[in-house]
């Protein structure tokens, strides 16, 4: 039922003694408008909407026409602007701060227009009139479920591994799922002091189907009665160290062993406390918390199955106070969800539970907003990500944290719709990391480790691209320390933040250089590669021009490849470019391994260009420099010329030294005024350049611009390429695809290569024809 | 050896048994011959004499064995025999000391066939032949439960129904126990009460399946009783619910939304927490034995009734009998499981009940060990 739990903690008696870190926690408070509350039983969760001022680097061409061209003149202007952008703001904290936490919200709440605060849970009526006192905003009281429900469909919209499957003795215990294209119809079971069942089968369209009295209510009201103890969390800590056997009567105990004929086990337990009845003993206050534990989660889960199997749902999440990241509990109701449905159904656990209510409730007060028209994402440097809350199993976090528990989710919008690749062969199957690493511990660690030591490196490049800041150096060492932070917390939790991966871990470090407004540091490098490498355009076309058709195609390929070895993100190749300026094109070839290489199809891909031209390829770039335009270049003009038409995608916000789609607008201008090959394409529509959506040096194909995605189908493509590391090994190495691609990198990382059974500097070619296209040939 | 009228072989001895050993109780019945001639009385052994007076002319048994005398049957035809069919019960725990007695009286001597069903015919088996020398006939659990079950009903309770269910189940006032006949009993949904609950779909005498069932049953209510107030027997538990107040204990749904919550349809006075007011220490303080005693009968009924209405709905049974010695003397249950089926399926379900509750298995194994003199 209600999630709604007494305070029996002591949360009436307000502690003002503990200093905040305030604008650590409430962050953007002069910016924010249209607050929301969800007060629980032990724990308040603050939402509201803020607008941030933050820096995006801006490329700009120079009006050529007007001036002279000069050998010392960059190509285009780099320049910082102002950008403003919506970011929703949820925090979570002990009741015993809420006054603390109103009194500094009312102290920086300056430009709000806001006279009204949308409050749900139970501790809203009690709080009601503190509220209204400190902030001067109505409380505006919305129905509890409703807000949960908007809040569940809003996180399983918008983050991406939100949902994990708990498995105990698992080689990770959270394991992450892919998010649901089509998240309806699904059955949320809520567990606060009783238990509601809800089937939700559209975004406004629930319905309770079922619940009972049995719940978190059940097992801390109870458990107090026989173990004499209070607290909720406590009771869970007696219940993980006692033995459920001594109190339960068992079928063995029955039987003597197991019931065979009706598939019982011997292990079964055929009626809780049935031994406490007769024996004469005293029994421990472990085994009474376990058996009552067992009793309840065995007795929840059993009744979810039978709604969930009378509304033929297969998708059930848990909620609740009694659930919310406990371990514990989570691994009860997954046995029991397991042994009921013999494994057809996986009890599912969300990784922002506990913020539902609070989401639910600003969503409704922000429709004007319109904040499910967006599509939103997590950002990691302003979360806390997902924290085991037993102080016991997880002794280093309570460390951090001390006893002053705040946890905090912070989401960006973004600046776009983001949908799947209409070329996914299953896009609800479709995971685009190729290592998880929360379940290969070797990899995490060498991946750990590799971020942290390259940070050095990057902290000096951020300063370095913001030479006239003297303050510069100040905001790097934030960004150094809480980078450093985020990867000391992976190290402990890798669960923190869903499914840890590379591409996360890339992720995470671009959030917070955004954070410290370093929109791009690699904007000069970039802008200086751009610049040599456009140098060199016209003489690497005319010595392909004089080459065989054969040998042009294996020279195009190994092109793309030591366009593809400048990569500022590889920690091996960054120090070679640091060291050496001269490195060139030239030299980055001879660096590349001699064929057969390490994936080798070329063989097939050659076979394949003998045959008629693709009718559209569409090519996912990567670096800036001579990769773009002595590698893709060339090879894009290779395939224009056959009659294919090539779409290019780039990324739409800087990450490394990617090229970002306003970088490329420009260099394919300027190519274009070389090459008048290039130039026909463009003016006849038949190379279209397009931003990917992403900010990421690597890719996730089911989230990428709307209009891409149009593009695609548009043009009947039927040939993809994906370049670079980040995009075609960290990620979609193995993404399936309906129709032929092409994966190719360069290994320069040694461990990797290592891994993979190569060196560094190996290359992989992976041309690739689904079998139904197979058929056709 | 002759054949009789009904087409008995005569090779069935006396003394007729059948057995149920459960987790917490022992069922026993015994068929106890009325007609039998005095050619017959002089060729008894005396230990079987010796059997027959100390189970009838007695009412209990040592400290905990009992002889439901409200139950027996009386003039019931078996096997071409007229007699009495006697309902006694024993505590599993005493297991031990029966089977001493039978030893002791030399039951080995009288080359019957005992027949048990339950867990224990299991867990006892090497016991009954070392100790006492006796071999079990070891019996379906379920099988007995619903031949003893259809064969009761069949007979009647000495010329009235053995079925009741209760009239007017939503209304205290107006809810009366009403009589009714099992006549076309499939297909039901039968939920049997003991230690644990088992859930059984029967669709005719011999096709019937598990559906589910519970550890939440019996066992656990007397278990927490037990822990809760220092109670030490299911009568004194049940004798203490009676008295108290479960909403003294249980978070109702008024007690959070302060009436009903509307939204979805769920009245103020329905229980939203069970225990759910012992979170807090003053509320803890503030309660009787008896509140406790009710709130955890109350629990385990409501819990019981919600899992039996889904199986009836995802089974499609639209009858649903409850059996199992919890329901013994035990009308809060009845009465409320009863409320439970209608109110929450809107009528569509009925509650039925069995005045034999948690005998039937022992019943079917007697009617095993008679059909096995059956056959040729």
């Amino acid at each position: 039922m209600a999630t709604y739990v007494e305070a029996v903690r002591g949360s009436h008696s307000m502690d003002k003694s503990i200093t905040l870190p305030p604008d650590e926690i409430f962050r953007n408070l002069e910016n924010a408008k249209r607050f929301a509350i969800d007060i629980g039983g032990s724990l308040t969760k603050l939402a509201y909407y803020s607008t941030v001022q933050h820096k995006v680097a801006k490329v700009r061409s120079f009006d050529h026409a007007a001036k002279q061209e000069s050998d010392g003149e960059p190509l285009y202007e780099i320049s910082v602007q102002e950008e403003i952008t919506a970011r929703l703001h949820f925090i979570k904290f002990e009741n015993t701060y809420i006054e603390t936490c109103l009194d500094f919200i009312k102290d920086h709440l300056v430009n709000t227009e806001t006279k009204v605060i949308k409050a749900t849970g139970g501790g809203a009526y009690k709080f009601k009139d503190l509220i209204e006192k400190k902030l001067k905003l109505k409380v505006d009281k919305e129905d509890e479920m409703s807000c949960l429900i908007k809040g569940c469909n809003f996180v399983l919209k918008n983050i991406p591994h939100e949902v994990f499957v708990y498995a105990k003795h698992g080689d990770s215990e959270f394991r992450f799922q892919n998010t649901h294209p089509d998240i309806f119809p699904y059955l949320l079971v809520n567990i606060g002091s009783g238990v509601s069942i809800v089937k939700v089968e559209a975004e406004d369209r629930f319905e309770r189907i079922g619940g009972s009295s049995i719940g978190g209510g059940t097992f801390w009201g109870l458990g107090a009665l026989l173990t004499k103890t209070k607290r909720f969390d406590e009771l869970l800590q007696l219940a993980s160290r006692g033995q459920h056997t001594s109190v339960d009567m068992l079928v063995k105990d029955i039987y003597g062993g197991a019931y065979g004929c009706l598939g019982l086990t011997g292990d079964l337990i055929a009626s809780s406390f049935g031994k406490s009845a007769t024996a004469e003993k005293e029994f421990s206050k472990e085994d009474m918390a376990k058996s009552l534990l067992h009793m309840i989660s065995n007795d929840i889960g059993q009744l979810a199955c039978l709604y969930a199997r009378l509304h033929n749902l297969s998708r059930v999440y848990f909620g609740g106070f009694f659930i919310r990241g406990h371990p514990v509990t989570m691994h009860t109701i997954t046995y029991s969800i397991n042994y009921f449905t013999k494994g057809e159904v996986q009890a599912l656990f969300l990784r922002h539970e506990g913020y539902l209510g609070a989401i639910g409730a600003f969503l409704k007060g922000a429709e004007e907003d319109n904040p499910n028209q967006y599509c939103w994402g997590e950002n990691y440097a302003g979360s806390s990500g997902l924290l085991s809350v037993s102080p016991e199993l997880n002794p280093m976090q309570r460390e951090r944290s001390g006893t002053f528990l705040f946890d905090m989710l912070e989401m960006d919008r973004l600046e776009r719709q983001l949908v799947n690749l209409p070329l996914l062969q299953d896009s609800s199957s479709y995971i685009p990391d190729t290592v998880d690493l929360t379940e290969d511990t070797l990899a995490r660690e060498y991946w750990l480790c590799c971020f942290e030591e390259a940070l050095d490196g990057v902290v000096k490049r951020a300063i370095a691209s913001q030479k006239d800041q003297p303050e510069a150096a100040e905001r790097a060492e934030k960004f150094r320390q809480k980078y450093r932070d985020k990867l000391q917390t992976l190290r402990h939790q890798p669960f923190a933040y869903g499914s840890l991966t590379v591409r996360s871990l890339l992720d995470t470090r671009e959030h917070c250089l955004n954070e410290f407004n370093f929109p791009d540091p690699y904007s000069k490098i970039k802008q200086k590669e751009n610049d040599l490498a456009l140098k060199s355009y016209q003489r690497v076309l005319k010595t392909l021009e004089e080459l065989s058709w054969e040998q042009r195609q294996i020279a195009l390929v190994r092109g793309l490849l030591a366009g593809n070895v400048f990569d500022w993100g590889a920690k091996a190749v960054s120090d070679v470019l640091e060291s050496d300026p001269e490195f060139g094109f030239e030299k980055a070839k001879q660096q590349l391994q001699e064929r057969p290489w390490l994936v080798d199809t070329y063989n097939q891909w050659i076979e394949r260009l003998k045959g008629p031209p693709h009718k559209c390829a569409l090519f996912f770039v990567d670096n800036s420099g001579m990769d773009i335009i002595l590698g893709v270049f060339p090879f894009v003009r290779e395939l224009l010329s056959r009659g294919t038409e090539v779409v290019l995608a780039s990324n739409s916000g800087p990450a490394l030294n990617d090229v970002t789609n306003g970088e490329l607008q420009i260099l394919t201008e300027r190519i274009a005024a070389m090459d008048p090959a290039i130039q026909a394409s463009l003016s006849e529509d038949r190379l279209t350049l397009v931003q990917s959506g992403s900010s990421s040096p690597c890719l996730d194909l089911s989230r990428l611009d709307k209009v891409l995605a149009t593009v695609v189908r548009e043009r009947g493509t039927d040939l993809v390429v994906i370049e670079g590391m980040g995009r075609a090994i960290h990620t979609n190495y193995y993404a399936a695809l309906s129709c032929e691609s092409l994966k190719l990198a360069v290994i320069k990382n040694s461990w990797l290569a290592d891994r993979l059974g190569g060196k560094i500097f190996s290359v992989v070619f992976k041309y690739e024809v689904p079998s139904i296209i197979q058929g056709h040939h | 050896m002759f054949l009789n009228t009904t087409g008995c072989l005569w090779i069935l001895s006396f003394p007729w048994f059948g057995m149920d050993i459960g987790g917490t109780l022992v069922k026993l019945v015994y068929f106890e011959p009325k007609d039998i001639t005095a050619e017959e009385e002089q060729e008894e052994v005396e230990s079987l004499k010796s059997i027959r007076r100390y189970l009838t002319s007695n009412v209990a048994y040592g400290k905990t064995g009992v002889r439901d005398v409200h139950l027996e049957l009386r003039e019931l035809s078996m096997c071409g025999r007229t007699g009495t069919l006697h309902f006694i019960r024993f505590p599993t725990a005493a297991m031990h000391r029966f089977i001493q007695m039978g030893r002791d009286k030399n039951f080995s001597s009288l080359h019957t066939t005992l027949c048990a069903t339950g867990g224990g015919a299991y867990k006892f088996e090497s016991d009954f032949r070392t100790t006492a020398d006796l071999e079990l006939v070891k019996l379906d659990e379920l099988d007995c439960l619903i031949h003893g079950l259809l064969y009761v009903d069949s007979v009647g309770f000495n010329g009235h129904p053995e079925c009741y269910y209760f009239e007017n189940p939503s209304d205290t006032q107006a809810c009366v126990k009403q009589p009714c006949s099992l006549a076309h009993p499939f297909p039901m949904l039968l939920v049997n009460i003991g230690s644990g609950v088992s859930v059984l779909a029967v669709y005719s005498k011999d096709n019937y399946k598990r559906v589910t069932g519970t550890s939440l049953g019996g066992g656990t209510f007397l278990g927490l009783c037990c822990l809760l107030t220092g109670c030490e027997t299911f009568e004194e538990a049940l004798e203490m619910a009676s008295k108290g107040d479960s909403t003294k204990v249980d978070k109702l749904v008024r007690d959070i939304y302060g009436g009903d919550y509307q939204r979805f349809g769920l009245q103020g006075s329905a229980v939203a927490s069970s225990f759910g007011h012992m979170m807090s220490k003053e509320r803890r303080d503030s309660i009787s034995r008896e509140d406790l005693a009710r709130a955890t009968l109350v629990t385990i009924t409501n819990n019981i009734g919600s899992i039996a209405r889904m199986c009836a709905v995802n089974e499609k049974i639209e009858r649903v009998v409850f059996v199992g010695n919890f329901l013994r003397i035990n009308t809060v249950s009845t009465k409320l499981l009863a409320y439970a089926m209608d109110f929450w399926s809107k009528g569509q379900l009925r509650a039925l009940f069995l005045e034999h509750e948690g005998y039937f298995g022992a019943v079917g194994a007697l009617l095993e060990l008679l059909k096995a003199s059956e056959d040729p």
